[in-house]
């Protein structure tokens, strides 16, 4: 039964997080706002990833292929920015 | 021990890693496809910051925090139907997978609710730029969780053949990684397009 309990920890962990970045978001922190946003949406993925996508026991490769997109994400992302922003 | 048996299960060890990392390089592929649509978001949400700030207000925020917590529950239902499938518990898994399409179902039907409401204030994907990236974005999530149910009925048709079981279990966590990716972009698109616009 630990398994399914430490889903239950992992869900009510995301439902907090949830709550926290709604009310958050009434509040005007100015740029700050985004940041928190992301941090806490971050923070909700990677805990689907570690705990309901079992990475957490998965080796290195899995790993591996788990975060390349990600390099590949910020490549586009930042690449595509580097142009835009100095139009 | 070891002979034919041990063979056996190491081979399904193979097959199940070999399996994971197919969905893995898809998942990779997915993040591309969406990725290319938060690229565009970002570059237009720097250059209209006052645009986006303007229209995210026009979104309805319970509706979008409602969905988000259907869908990070229907992740919780399918990480323990897997947990089913990995002690072979046939029962559990059956009506963990329905939980899982009902709260698919209800995204959904939250997500018509919304839809019909934008329609009628006479927001359209032509609107303006927000909203266009908004139904793109929220669309082609959508569609996911369509391609979803589909994964997960099938999983539910091939449970109740008794076609799944404690040593034929791949299917599950391979359908499982796929619904928590979609909850994944869900994450992000949530606060993104509802919260800080």
């Amino acid at each position: 039964m630990t398994a399914q309990r430490t889903y239950i920890a992992v869900w009510l962990a995301l439902l907090v997080l949830t709550g926290i970045t709604w009310g958050v978001s009434y509040l005007d922190l100015g740029l700050w706002n985004v940041v928190v946003a992301l941090a806490i949406a971050s923070l909700k993925a990677s805990l689907v990833a570690l705990y309901f996508m079992h990475l957490r026991s998965e080796g290195r490769l899995v790993w591996a292929f788990a975060l390349f997109p990600l390099g590949f994400l910020a490549l586009i992302i930042f690449g595509t920015l580097s142009d835009t922003l100095f139009r | 021990m070891g002979g034919v048996t041990g063979d056996s299960r190491e081979e399904r060890a193979y097959a199940l890693e070999t399996a994971k990392l197919g969905i893995w390089c898809f998942l990779a592929t997915e993040v591309l496809l969406f990725g290319g649509l938060f690229t565009a978001y970002t570059v237009f949400r720097l250059r209209y910051p006052d645009l986006f700030h303007a229209e995210h207000l026009k979104l309805n925020r319970l509706l979008g925090g409602t969905n988000t917590v259907i869908l990070i529950t229907s992740s919780l239902t399918m990480a323990l139907a897997v947990a089913a499938a990995r002690q072979g518990r046939k029962k559990r898994l059956q009506i963990f997978l329905l939980c899982t399409i009902l709260l698919a179902a209800s995204f959904l039907g939250v997500k018509y609710l919304e839809w019909s409401d934008d329609f009628a204030r006479h927001l359209y994907p032509g609107t303006n730029l927000f909203f266009s990236l908004y139904f793109t974005m929220a669309g082609l999530h959508a569609l996911h969780v369509i391609a979803g149910m589909g994964v997960l009925t099938t999983l539910l048709v091939m449970a109740r053949r008794g076609k799944l079981g404690r040593s034929r279990h791949t299917p599950v966590e391979i359908g499982g990684l796929y619904w928590h990716f979609v909850d994944l972009v869900w994450i992000y698109l949530f606060p993104l397009l509802y919260l800080v616009g």
